[in-house]
């Protein structure tokens, strides 16, 4: 039929690309986040008729604005940081691990259950290391039960580490009961509030220079266990194929158990850190959905740990920034959530033209890089 | 897979946008980090306010108003001179706020919860130069810091005076034979001192009235929870309650019982913080409120004054720091002479709300309090502040009446009296 060569093209098409390049990759991000502000700028214009500029230096003057703003900003980056170093491996090996939330939260109940009971006995810094050293079984005992039970029954991860997270936020309630202080506050308050037994000590005159240090290293660490060794190869070969796993003659049962077992552990040793290294308490929200958001970390920065930083302190920036619009102009709280939403969205969203192109009508077929 | 990452993906940025959205705080413009000195002017002077909820929260609305006024009074610019943070949980948080309020120059900080108070005091010792007080905290008198403080007012007053309101009620309902049981219910934050105190000196108000009328309380473990203050105040109701108390800051039971009301169920609302006349017009007899301004104009004046300030301050209906709310159309006749005789009897001393012969309790397993052979209390402790049955703040007995909010300035009456069933106390 003649029609045929006439019938209407769609007006947008989409194709998977090939590939792409590095720097054309960035500049697709870069346009992405120009866009968001441009978007959120209109938004902000059209609600409130203020001054997106005033508004943006506002949100910098709220992580940054002074230098102890500045370091509870690095504080907050380097937690969220912390725990998604430690769910990279996991989601590497394709292991949905929804559960960092409930091993931070066990790395710190641990913590502060030990903080509490041998502060007046151990040493600081041989309470801090004996603290760092539970919490991580803590951790890695939360995570190589959902490990365990999917490698040997091939239970369904998500949902179980979902689960241990409300059995992690529940023991914590309890704890949060048991060691209520001053009686009737339902707070556990500052633990060791007049010795600071078992807190981190100042590095380089910094509160939290110790946290910095810690996480960084770990950063690096992950970053070199996952590209460069055996195991980390390992973790990319389950990740990719199973089936291409067994038949290299890896044990998927144990890579898997393994895994989470360091994933476990390192979101344990962030609930030490958040615990002994910032607030010197405990409650449900010591981990503050930090284990939620720390899932977007890693996977936008694809198990890099280096954009991590990169990722975190974005997302923490943006955190603080929107509470600082929210009070100096008197917005709804909701109206710097809406921005912050504008903002992931375009990031998010930039992952998709990186992947796929968009041919519109009587584009050319083959678009060359 | 491509599909469940996505799914993926989207799950987490809404879980992490809903845990950014517990965080709300509230903070203007800055100004340089002045040192504060010990003496402010009026027109230099900069206050914080950290609050555990919003203004949607009876409680806090009440801070918020009473800081407003307080300041509006002493002449001090609310817009510029007054910083409100909201939304502030009792946990680590408030540490940061409260440095962060330091660090933009305010030299007298407010907080409004309980829970507040260890992360208050914690600033405090980090910023010797800037007053901290916490509103309900029992910590000020023991921490050894000079600029670190607690007040509260004395709302046991307001409570039994609701409570004689409420009592009136029942005593109407019985002589008309609409109820044959004065079965009172009680929507209770929180198993704590704070709240025994409140509806202790409740039920004793309505005592006053109805001597025969008993309690039962149900706790929330929330300050501010809408929909299970409202549930709580169902299940009471289904009980048998008629009359439903409250300590949590919303008018969820409130609003429950005037729509039970309204179905023909026989009940009333006693409220708390906000007039709840709006929310439930038929049902709504009165609330219990707390006047704050009084007590943060006291305080701000001896601060601008560049006086000490009193390290548990408190006061109450002589002081004009409680009271209640607009009676309801539905209250009895003759309550407004009632509550004038109560309130007459409270400023003038003749009337004690925690009278040790009004009220019996069972003998103490602990040894925090004893008994006479009648089940009238003899002696008790002031405060355990920690919970190790040793008394920390002196003897709350002082002829033959419980002194409550003097020893400290946060209630400390926790005697469980006879009476009172707590359904849900584990």
């Amino acid at each position: 039929m003649s029609s045929v060569n006439n019938s209407k093209e769609p007006l947008l098409r989409i194709a998977k690309r090939d590939g792409i390049s590095r720097p054309k990759a960035y500049a697709i991000r870069l346009a992405a986040v120009l866009l968001s502000l441009v978007v959120s700028g209109i938004f902000i214009f059209s609600v409130t008729k203020l001054n997106p500029v005033e508004v943006y230096k506002a949100i910098f003057n709220g992580a940054f604005g002074t230098p102890k703003r500045s370091w509870v900003t690095i504080r907050d980056t380097i937690m969220l940081l912390c725990i998604g170093v430690g769910l990279a491996p996991a989601f590497k090996m394709k292991f949905w691990n929804i559960g960092a939330e409930g091993q931070v939260l066990i790395g710190g109940i641990i913590t502060a259950g030990f903080m509490r009971a041998f502060g007046s006995t151990i040493p600081t810094p041989a309470l801090l290391v004996l603290m760092a050293v539970v919490s991580i079984l803590g951790g890695c005992l939360w995570g190589v039960i959902p490990a365990t039970f999917k490698a040997i029954w091939n239970t369904n991860e998500t949902l179980f580490t979902l689960m241990m997270n409300y059995v992690a936020i529940q023991l914590t309630s309890y704890c949060v009961a048991l060691w209520e202080n001053p009686k009737g506050s339902n707070t556990v308050g500052v633990i060791n509030q007049a010795t600071k037994a078992g807190w981190f000590p100042s590095v380089f005159g910094q509160a939290y220079g110790l946290n910095v240090i810690l996480v960084l290293a770990l950063t690096i660490g992950m970053y070199i266990y996952l590209k460069y060794s055996k195991q980390g190869y390992e973790i990319t070969v389950v990740g990719d194929s199973e089936n291409t796993a067994r038949y290299a003659g890896i044990s998927v049962k144990k890579v898997t158990i393994r895994t989470m077992a360091i994933s476990g552990a390192i979101c344990g040793l962030a609930g030490f850190i958040a615990v002994a290294g910032s607030s010197h308490t405990i409650s449900t929200s010591t981990a503050g959905g930090r284990g939620f958001t720390a899932i977007i970390v890693a996977w936008l920065a694809q198990f890099n740990t280096f954009v991590m930083i990169l990722i975190s302190l974005l997302l923490v920036f943006l955190q603080k920034g929107a509470i600082q619009i929210a009070s100096q102009f008197n917005l709804n709280d909701y109206a710097s959530n809406i921005i912050t939403g504008i903002i992931l969205f375009f990031i998010l969203g930039s992952e998709f033209f990186i992947n796929y192109r968009v041919i519109l009508r009587g584009g050319k077929e083959a678009e060359h890089k | 897979m491509k599909k469940f990452l996505a799914t993926l993906l989207a799950l987490t940025m809404a879980l992490s946008l809903a845990a950014c959205g517990e965080k709300k705080e509230e903070a203007p413009a800055e100004t340089p980090n002045e040192t504060p000195t010990e003496e402010s002017s009026v027109s230099d002077v900069k206050i914080g306010l950290i609050c555990v909820h919003d203004i949607n929260s009876g409680y806090d609305a009440a801070h918020i108003e009473g800081l407003t006024a307080a300041c509006e009074e002493l002449g001090i610019d609310v817009d510029t001179q007054v910083v409100f943070k909201y939304n502030i949980p009792e946990d680590e948080t408030c540490q940061d706020t409260a440095v962060d309020l330091a660090e933009q120059g305010c030299s007298i900080i407010f907080s409004d919860s309980y829970g507040h108070q260890m992360h208050m005091q914690a600033a405090a010792e980090e910023y010797p130069a800037v007053t901290f007080v916490a509103c309900t905290g029992d910590l000020a008198a023991t921490s050894g810091l000079s600029n670190y403080k607690n007040m509260f007012p004395y709302t046991y007053e307001s409570r039994y005076v609701s409570g004689v309101v409420a009592g009136m009620k029942l005593k109407e309902l019985m002589d008309a034979g609409t109820i044959s049981d004065p079965y009172v219910g009680y929507v209770g934050a929180y198993p704590y001192a704070e709240v025994v105190c409140g509806y202790t000196a409740f039920l004793l108000g309505i005592q006053s009235i109805v001597p025969e009328a008993h309690m039962d309380v149900q706790y929330t473990n929330s300050w501010y929870d809408p929909p299970k203050e409202a549930e709580t105040a169902n299940a009471l109701m289904a009980r048998g309650c008629v009359i439903i108390g409250q300590h949590a800051d919303s008018t969820g039971a409130p609003s429950a019982v005037q729509e039970a009301l309204g179905k023909g169920t026989v009940a009333y609302s006693v409220g708390y913080n906000i007039d709840m006349l709006s929310v439930a017009p038929d049902a709504a007899l009165t609330s219990a409120q707390n006047n704050w301004s009084v007590l943060y104009k006291h305080m701000l004046e001896k601060f601008l004054a560049g006086e000490e300030l009193p390290t548990d301050f408190a006061c109450g209906y002589a002081d004009g720091a409680v009271m209640i709310s607009a009676l309801g159309g539905s209250c009895a006749e003759g309550t407004q002479e009632a509550v004038d005789a109560a309130w007459a009897g409270i400023k003038d001393g003749s009337l004690k709300v925690f009278d040790t012969s009004k009220f019996t309790c069972q003998p103490a397993a602990d040894g925090s309090y004893q008994v006479d052979a009648d089940g009238h209390v003899t002696s008790a402790f002031g405060l355990d502040t920690n919970g190790d049955w040793v008394n920390d703040a002196g003897e709350a007995i002082e002829d033959g009446a419980f002194v409550e909010s003097v020893l400290r300035s946060a209630p400390y009456f926790a005697l469980r009296i006879d009476g009172i069933t707590e359904l849900n106390n584990n």
